[in-house]
């Protein structure tokens, strides 16, 4: 269970160069990475947000480049989940991959708006709004992928076989 | 129940006979590609891991084409990790500054790639090798970390749209215009965790440069892969660059599909997809008056020699308007070259465009040819998102080749004969 958090909402196809814009591709260091996360579709995110708090995005969250880059700038600024209808599907095996928490759930998509104070089981994939007094079922992972995700990503899981 | 062709390829490569859409399969991947950005986050998780060894040096291919030549020191420092990646495992397929083209054409070019292979690259236009009847999908640096060491990766196979394609191509009408016309129908979500499979007798009116462009914007209407039938096209393009034995993968009669569209060639027109999603599709009857400020005639989805046939031809012994900066970039040094002996070159020189050596530099807005404030382009190149080319509020205009050079031309939207 994730501790309370304030929900930050975008809208469909969040794409990875809002994300992480490319002029800040030329490196790979997670803090820097961090520190323009979400730039350029929410340029106070990063003043504002506190570590733990999670984004919900619409219909195709991650779209466009293949950039981990992405998942790990929203991991490393202390995003503790994100949220969406449905994930581009590159974004959404590097964010297994990685170890950042993803949950498919339109009702929860809708439902949630920004601000509003959200907390989430990963175990069971329940999501709490305490803002609105609503809960929300999401899909739990299958197996095969709780697996890398208990392994602390794919590496891990390679590593532990 | 009969399997698609990409879901056959999966089977073989998994060791399976028989796979289902959203099985969970382990596969074996016969390449894998990285570029300058995705291979120094690949080469730290490798190593942090602690791998001392890769699964096989001519499978992995490291392509310093986006931010090079470098444009700036962190770029540098990027490549400099590659290099020494690829020279301490002894990697066959490094490609520098010199012999280096934007990867998803350098890579058939090359004969990386044949027909029923798996390909994976920590790029998301990796999709592009489907045009050779190859799965081919873009993944993160993770994925090529864990490839890199065990030569195997994760898949959810896929369901299928298929797109069964009849007629013939219009003059200047190119396999941009019909990527464009199909995310314009289904929408940037419309294929999402899906294969497009393409069919029909109208593929073989498609040259191999065509379907490289269609696969290699697959991505952008959420697809896991696009793919073409192995046919005589096929055949003559890679028998004259690859030497190993391939095996051709159909799909089979009774496969099922999530949706099947019918694409006649001769009714697609000339398409822009206008700012800030490929989605916004649009024909010249719906477009109006719209000034540019740059035009870049390349990339990964545009920058093939036949691309620069139609550039040129559109462009000869007309100038590029004032006040637009025509960037063209031919996509490896052998698309360059080809520019030169065909007299290309010299019909951009003489119009005033600028012909560059090969990177992806502006698609992605990384160097070579960025956007002001409010500045509008018309590109060639796959993405109009927002910030794409340079400042956030400056609008990206996604088109073919011979709509490019007509808007360099006309210093606006224009296409050939405006």
């Amino acid at each position: 269970m994730s501790n309370r958090a304030t929900a930050f909402k975008y809208g469909d196809n969040v794409d990875t160069d809002v994300i992480i814009p490319a002029r800040y591709l030329n490196t790979a260091d997670h803090k820097e990475l961090a520190s323009h996360c979400m730039e350029d579709i929410d340029r106070d995110f990063v003043g504002k947000m506190k570590a733990g708090d999670i984004i919900v995005g619409g219909n195709n969250f991650g779209c466009g480049s293949s950039r981990e880059h992405a998942p790990i700038a929203i991991k490393a600024a202390g995003v503790s989940c994100v949220i969406a209808k449905s994930f581009a599907r590159i974004f959404y095996r590097n964010s297994i991959n990685i170890g950042l928490p993803i949950l498919e759930c339109v009702e929860a998509s809708d439902g949630i708006e920004a601000g509003d104070e959200v907390s989430v089981d990963f175990n069971t994939g329940l999501i709490t709004d305490h803002t609105k007094k609503k809960t929300y079922q999401a899909q739990p992972f299958p197996p095969f992928i709780q697996e890398i995700v208990k392994a602390n990503g794919l590496l891990g899981a390679i590593k532990a076989k | 129940m009969g399997m698609t062709m990409t879901q056959k390829i999966l089977a073989a490569h998994a060791g399976l006979d028989e796979v289902k859409p959203g099985q969970l399969i382990e596969a074996k991947i016969d390449m894998m590609l990285g570029n300058d950005i995705t291979s120094p986050v690949a080469i730290n998780e490798f190593e942090k891991a602690g791998f001392t060894s890769v699964f096989d040096k001519g499978k992995i291919a490291l392509v310093m084409d986006h931010f090079a030549p470098n444009k700036d020191i962190k770029a540098a420092e990027q490549c400099k990790q590659s290099r020494a990646f690829a020279r301490k495992y002894d990697l066959t397929h490094f490609y520098d500054v010199g012999e280096m083209g934007v990867e998803h054409t350098l890579l058939p070019e090359k004969g990386l790639v044949a027909p029923g292979e798996i390909v994976t690259g920590a790029d998301s236009h990796t999709c592009t090798y489907g045009a050779l009847g190859a799965f081919s999908t873009g993944v993160g640096s993770t994925d090529m970390a864990a490839v890199m060491a065990t030569g195997k990766l994760w898949f959810k196979v896929p369901s299928a749209i298929k797109f069964n394609v009849t007629g013939k191509l219009q003059k200047w009408v190119s396999g941009k215009d019909v990527i464009l016309h199909i995310i314009g129908m289904i929408g940037v979500d419309g294929a999402l965790y899906k294969s497009m499979e393409f069919s029909g007798e109208g593929v073989k009116n498609l040259t191999i440069d065509d379907r490289l462009t269609i696969c290699n914007m697959a991505i952008e209407a959420g697809g896991k892969n696009g793919v073409f039938p192995v046919d005589e096209v096929t055949r003559a393009y890679v028998d004259d660059r690859v030497q190993r034995p391939y095996e051709v993968f159909q799909a089979d009669g009774d496969a099922e599909y999530d949706a099947v569209y019918d694409i006649d060639l001769g009714k697609i027109g000339l398409t822009v997809a206008f700012p800030h999603l490929p989605e916004n599709a649009r024909t010249f009857d719906q477009i109006g008056d719209v000034p540019i400020d740059q035009v870049v005639i390349g990339s990964c989805t545009n920058g093939k020699l036949a691309d620069m046939a139609m550039a040129a031809e559109v462009m000869k012994g007309k100038k590029v308007a004032r006040d637009v900066r025509c960037i063209v970039i031919p996509a490896t040094p052998w698309v360059y070259r080809e520019c030169m002996r065909l007299g290309y070159t010299d019909i951009f020189l003489d119009a005033g465009a600028v012909v560059s050596t090969p990177t992806c530099g502006p698609c992605l807005g990384g160097h070579m040819g960025i956007l002001a404030a409010g500045e509008r382009a018309v590109a060639t190149t796959n993405r109009n998102f927002v910030g794409r080319m340079g400042h956030p509020t400056s609008e990206v205009y996604l088109a073919g080749p011979a709509v490019a050079a007509a808007s360099a031309i006309a210093g606006k939207i224009a296409q050939p004969g405006d």
